[in-house]
Formats: C-alpha cells, sequence, structure tokens
C-alpha cells in the first residue's frame, strides 16, 4: 500500500496526492454536487426557506408548482418548498447523528477486537453477529416502542443498529494493520498499547472506516424517515421527508407534488452518500480491510 | 462437509435466538403502561386488574417470567394476545407463511434479474452497459420501499393503467394467477434496494474473478472468452452473491412492515404495527423474534450452502 512505502517521507509529501485523489475522484464529485446544496439548505433554515414552513394558507391548498409557492403546498396549503429545506435539516441531523453514534461505539469495539485477538475478539465480535442477526428496521422499532420517539431517541436506536457493521469493519482492518511492521516496531520500543491503538493503527484504519461510514449516512437516513414513515419518528410538527410521504399519501389525488418533492430530496440526498461512499472506497481502496483473513 | 463446523453452527444459532429472545423480553418489560391497563383500559377497579395480572401470570417474579419467556420461545409459544386473546402462535402463523410467500418470491425476481445483469455488468466493464447498469442501480439503491411501493401503487393500480389490484391477498387454492396478481406489485416494490444491491455485489465479485490468475491462465490458454466467463468464472464469482441474499432477506424481514401496511398484506408486518399502536405485547415480541429467527435460519444455511460449494473451504478442513 502507497502509505505504508510512504512511512519515511514526511506528512507534508505524503498527503497531496490523496487530497488530489479525492478532490478528483469523478464519482466523489457528482455527490458533493447533489449533496452540498441540500446540506447547506437544512442549514440556512429558516434563512433560505420563503415561507415558514408550519404557516397554512387555507385557500391555497394542494396548490401546484410554479406561481406564489414555487413547488406548490401541502393539503393545510404549507409551502412545499420550506417544508423540504427544514424536512431536510431533521433527516441529515439524524443521518450524520446516528452515524457518529455509530463510528463512536463501533470504532473502539472494532480496533480492540482486532488489536487484541483471542477470546476478546471472539466474545465481542460473536455479541455483534447476534446484534447484526435483529433485521434493522425491527431492531429501530423494539428501541422506539420502549423509548418515547424523537429525534434523539431514532438516532441512539440507528445508531446501536450500526455500531456493530462498523465494529466489524474496524476489526478486519485492524486485524490486516497490526501485523504490519511499524506496529510491531512500536511494540518493539515498548510503546505502550493506547499509543500503539491510537497512534499507529487507527491513523492506518480510518480508510475502510471513513468509507462504510459514508455509506452508513444514505442508510441511515433511509431507516429513519422510513421509521417516521410508520409514525415513531420526530413527529409533527416538525417538518420531516418520511412523515411528509406519509402524508401526501394520503392526498395523493389531490396533488401529487406533495408525494413528489419529499421524495425526489430523500433520493438525491441518499443518492449522494451512497455515490461519494464508492469514490471514497475507489480511491482509500477498501481491499485493505482484509476479508479473507 | 465437516460435522464439528456444523455443530458450532448450530450452537451459535441457538445462543442467537437465546440472546435476542432476553433483549426483547428485557426491553418489553421495561416497557411504560401496564399489560392490565391495556387490556381493561385505564379505568378498571383495582381487583380487575390483579385478576388479570394473575391470569397473565404477572404477578410471578420477574426471573420466572423471563424462562417461561425464552422456554416459550424455543418451544413456540408466545402467550396469547391482550387484545383478543388468541394464541399468539394462532394469529402469527398463517400470517408469517403470507409473509413468506412475499419474501420468496421478491427474492426469485431479485435473483432472476440481478444477477445477469450484474454478470453484464462485470463482462462489458468501463463500457456503456456498465456504465448504463450501474448508474441505474444507485437509483435502486437510494429508492426507500415506500416511495417505489407508493409510485407502484399510484401508477399501476389505477385508470388508465390499472393492472395490478391495490391490495390484499389472495390465497393459492383459489387460484394461482390471482395469487401471483396479488403478490407481484408489494415484491416488485420491496425489490428496488435488494435488487441493486445483488446486482452490484454480482458486479463487484465477478470483476474480481475475472481478474484473478485462473481466469488470465484460461485465457492464455486460448478458452473462448463466452466459456471463460459462463463455465470458469461464473462458479465462483457467484459464490458471495449467496451470503448477499442471505442478508436481504434480513432487509426484507424488515421492508415487510412498510410494504405490508402500504399494500393491506395480511402478513406479519402488518401485523407488528398493529401490535405496536395496541401495545400489545406478546404478539410485538413474536413479531421482533420470529423474523429475526427466520433471519437467523436464513444466515445459518447460507453458510452452509456456501461451505458446500466453494472447494477452497473443504479442502482447508479435510
Amino acid at each position: 500500500m502507497a502509505t505504508e512505502d510512504a512511512t519515511a517521507e514526511t506528512d507534508g509529501e505524503r498527503l497531496p496526492p490523496i487530497v488530489t485523489a479525492l478532490a478528483t475522484n469523478r464519482r466523489i464529485l457528482v455527490g458533493l454536487a447533489l449533496l452540498v446544496p441540500v446540506v447547506v439548505a437544512a442549514i440556512l433554515g429558516e434563512a433560505v426557506a420563503p415561507y415558514d414552513p408550519t404557516e397554512t394558507h387555507v385557500a391555497q391548498r394542494y396548490a401546484g408548482p410554479g406561481g406564489q409557492f414555487i413547488l406548490g403546498t401541502d393539503h393545510l396549503g404549507r409551502d412545499l418548498l420550506s417544508r423540504v429545506i427544514l424536512g431536510g435539516r431533521t433527516s441529515l441531523l439524524l443521518g450524520f447523528g446516528a452515524t457518529a453514534l455509530g463510528l463512536t461505539l463501533g470504532v473502539p469495539i472494532g480496533l480492540l477486537a482486532g488489536y487484541v485477538k483471542g477470546r476478546t475478539d471472539e466474545v465481542l465480535m460473536r455479541v455483534m453477529d447476534i446484534i447484526i442477526s435483529v433485521p434493522t428496521l425491527l431492531l429501530g422499532l423494539l428501541i422506539l416502542v420502549a423509548l418515547p420517539s424523537n429525534i434523539v431517541n431514532v438516532i441512539l436506536a440507528i445508531g446501536v443498529v450500526y455500531a456493530p457493521r462498523i465494529a466489524r469493519v474496524t476489526r478486519s482492518a485492524t486485524l490486516s494493520v497490526s501485523e504490519q511492521e511499524y506496529v510491531l516496531a512500536a511494540r518493539a520500543r515498548g510503546e505502550s498499547n493506547s499509543y500503539i491503538l491510537f497512534r499507529e493503527i487507527l491513523p492506518n484504519v480510518t480508510g475502510p472506516v471513513v468509507v462504510e461510514g459514508s455509506v452508513r449516512v444514505g442508510y441511515a437516513i433511509m431507516i429513519g424517515t422510513a421509521l417516521s414513515f410508520l409514525g415513531l419518528g420526530s413527529g409533527p410538527p416538525n417538518p420531516d421527508w418520511g412523515f411528509m410521504i406519509a402524508t401526501a399519501r394520503e392526498h395523493i389525488y389531490q396533488t401529487p407534488w406533495f408525494l413528489i418533492w419529499p421524495s425526489l430530496a430523500l433520493l438525491v440526498t441518499v443518492m449522494a452518500t451512497n455515490v461519494i461512499g464508492d469514490g471514497l472506497r475507489d480511491v482509500l481502496d477498501p481491499r485493505v480491510t482484509g476479508e479473507r483473513q | 462437509m465437516n460435522y464439528l463446523y456444523l455443530l458450532k453452527r448450530v450452537a451459535i444459532a441457538g445462543l442467537s435466538v437465546f440472546v435476542v429472545s432476553s433483549v426483547v423480553f428485557g426491553v418489553t418489560t421495561l416497557l411504560p403502561g401496564s399489560a392490565a391497563n391495556i387490556v381493561l383500559g385505564t379505568e378498571a377497579t383495582e381487583e380487575a386488574v390483579q385478576q388479570v395480572n394473575e391470569d397473565l401470570g404477572l404477578d410471578r417474579p420477574v426471573y420466572v417470567q423471563y424462562l417461561d419467556f425464552v422456554g416459550g420461545v424455543f418451544t413456540g409459544d408466545f402467550g396469547e394476545s391482550l387484545i383478543s386473546g388468541q394464541p399468539v402462535a394462532e394469529i402469527l402463523w398463517p400470517r408469517l407463511l403470507r409473509t413468506l410467500q412475499l419474501a420468496v418470491v421478491a427474492m426469485l425476481i431479485s435473483m432472476v434479474v440481478a444477477i445477469p445483469l450484474g454478470i453484464v455488468a462485470a463482462a462489458f466493464r468501463d463500457r456503456a452497459p456498465d456504465f448504463l447498469i450501474t448508474s441505474g442501480s444507485y437509483v435502486g439503491l437510494s429508492i426507500p420501499s415506500f416511495v417505489s411501493a407508493t409510485l407502484l401503487l399510484l401508477f399501476l393500480t389505477t385508470p388508465p393503467l390499472a393492472l395490478f389490484p391495490k391490495g390484499g391477498y389472495v390465497p393459492p387454492r383459489e387460484g394461482l394467477v390471482e395469487w401471483f396478481h396479488h403478490l407481484l406489485l408489494p415484491a416488485l416494490a420491496m425489490n428496488t434496494v435488494i435488487l441493486a444491491y445483488v446486482l452490484r455485489q454480482t458486479r463487484s465479485s465477478m470483476v474480481e474473478t475475472l481478474e484473478s490468475d485462473y481466469i488470465r491462465t484460461a485465457r492464455l490458454k486460448g478458452v473462448a472468452e463466452r466459456n471463460v466467463l459462463f463455465k470458469h468464472a461464473l462458479r465462483n464469482g457467484l459464490l458471495p452473491t449467496i451470503t448477499v441474499l442471505a442478508l436481504n432477506f434480513g432487509w426484507m424481514m424488515g421492508s415487510v412492515v412498510i410494504i405490508e401496511q402500504i399494500f393491506a398484506y395480511p402478513g406479519m408486518g402488518e401485523m407488528i404495527v398493529q401490535a405496536i399502536e395496541n401495545r400489545d405485547l406478546p404478539l410485538i415480541q413474536a413479531g421482533i423474534l420470529v423474523p429475526t429467527i427466520a433471519f437467523i435460519t436464513a444466515n445459518f444455511a447460507a453458510d452452509v450452502i456456501y461451505t458446500m460449494l466453494d472447494p477452497r473451504i473443504n479442502l482447508g478442513e479435510e
């Protein structure tokens, strides 16, 4: 691997090739072109939304696109563009929040299992396998049946669902890295375990972990919207794509646009994270994960 | 086949069922709102509540309830519905069968469509067919099933294209054509993500196989490209797809919750949503456990099939 050969070189010489590779990868660029507008709109929120997303205009229910409301209105006469923009905030917060939680839980477990090996590894991975054996949506449902459904608990549910998958990827990357010469050298120097784990191994497993994380963001958004579609999301009146789609289905014969816009926003966002994930995979090459070990 | 390996796999599957049922028991026991109130409503008398608790065995210590529950899981006894009083197994069984029919049809569709497309994409790697198929798979991967279900329902069940019924289920004994006619649309809706996923997996493992040394040797020996693809590469290239199909079974067991709800299909998924709305604890427990057990079984089966088909694994163990 390129990074191995480059250990003798300084960081300054090592970084640019990766940065250039990332910045010129066609998939990453296409994905970012799709994702950045959604993220920016969601962050700016009220500042760019033309209307208050909860404000009803009863005289203009089911308005089509064009006219006073750029994308039209819903069954209560609320502006769809504003609701899609602020709904994005919920979905993105959920996607990134759940992935961050999954990484926080999964990476240390994977590092530990892959580095310590033996019985600890066996037990940790068995537990992860068992969590994975519950279908994701059902595990999410189970957690949200027990806890009140608000955005924090949805993030918690999806984060817990994803942690074992991230732990698995981290573990297999750690397994192959921990046999590398620089790790053996560090051990021979008498470095502490935590030094070896966080300074030597962690930087060298970031590739596969970043790839896994980027793919998870999209899936987390999908599961989050699926849960709120089933009525277990953050709940009204906050706009939320899954809940918008669920409501729109009941008004499909009055206006298809109510369904189309949040679906399209969801599609574009999830697709962007998938394309970026593939681009990252091209560049960071997950073959290092050592699946065949 | 190595029997020790098989035995170990059975033990792991059993352990998984045990742990998952413990967790499900733990979570549902912590639930706010007592079962007696679910049965009687909130304005029940003290005596009535006590009576119901006795009937349901909720006056026993928690560990007895726990052992009783886990024991029940392994013998297929999930207790009785709090709402209808019917045994859960009786409610569950026909619904499970219907859900499995849906899952199998969906799985077959994804195999028949995705595997050939994946092979084509790999054979024409980085050329136009590959580009088209891969781009299409991105869209498929990114459409949540509730969106594809809604769109299919909107366009294919209402005039001018009223090709399919809006939902429901017809048992096969009332006519296979009618049965399939009702099943096809939900199975298709469930398929967008799975199809794309199987396709991508098939493509990447075929690409990898086609680049391997033994394929290069076959080509150098002058084996016709057709034979290289279909005789030499296919067997190894499709192995990982078996595992992916099993994983997708888990995905399906989750997405039926949404699909069945949308198509009013009387399966397990629809039952879980109703059970959650009614806070019908035994039904919720069974509704989450049974698909999970089905998934654990599917994974076990995939592991065993994989071991039987992959000559490398057999060689290593004999």
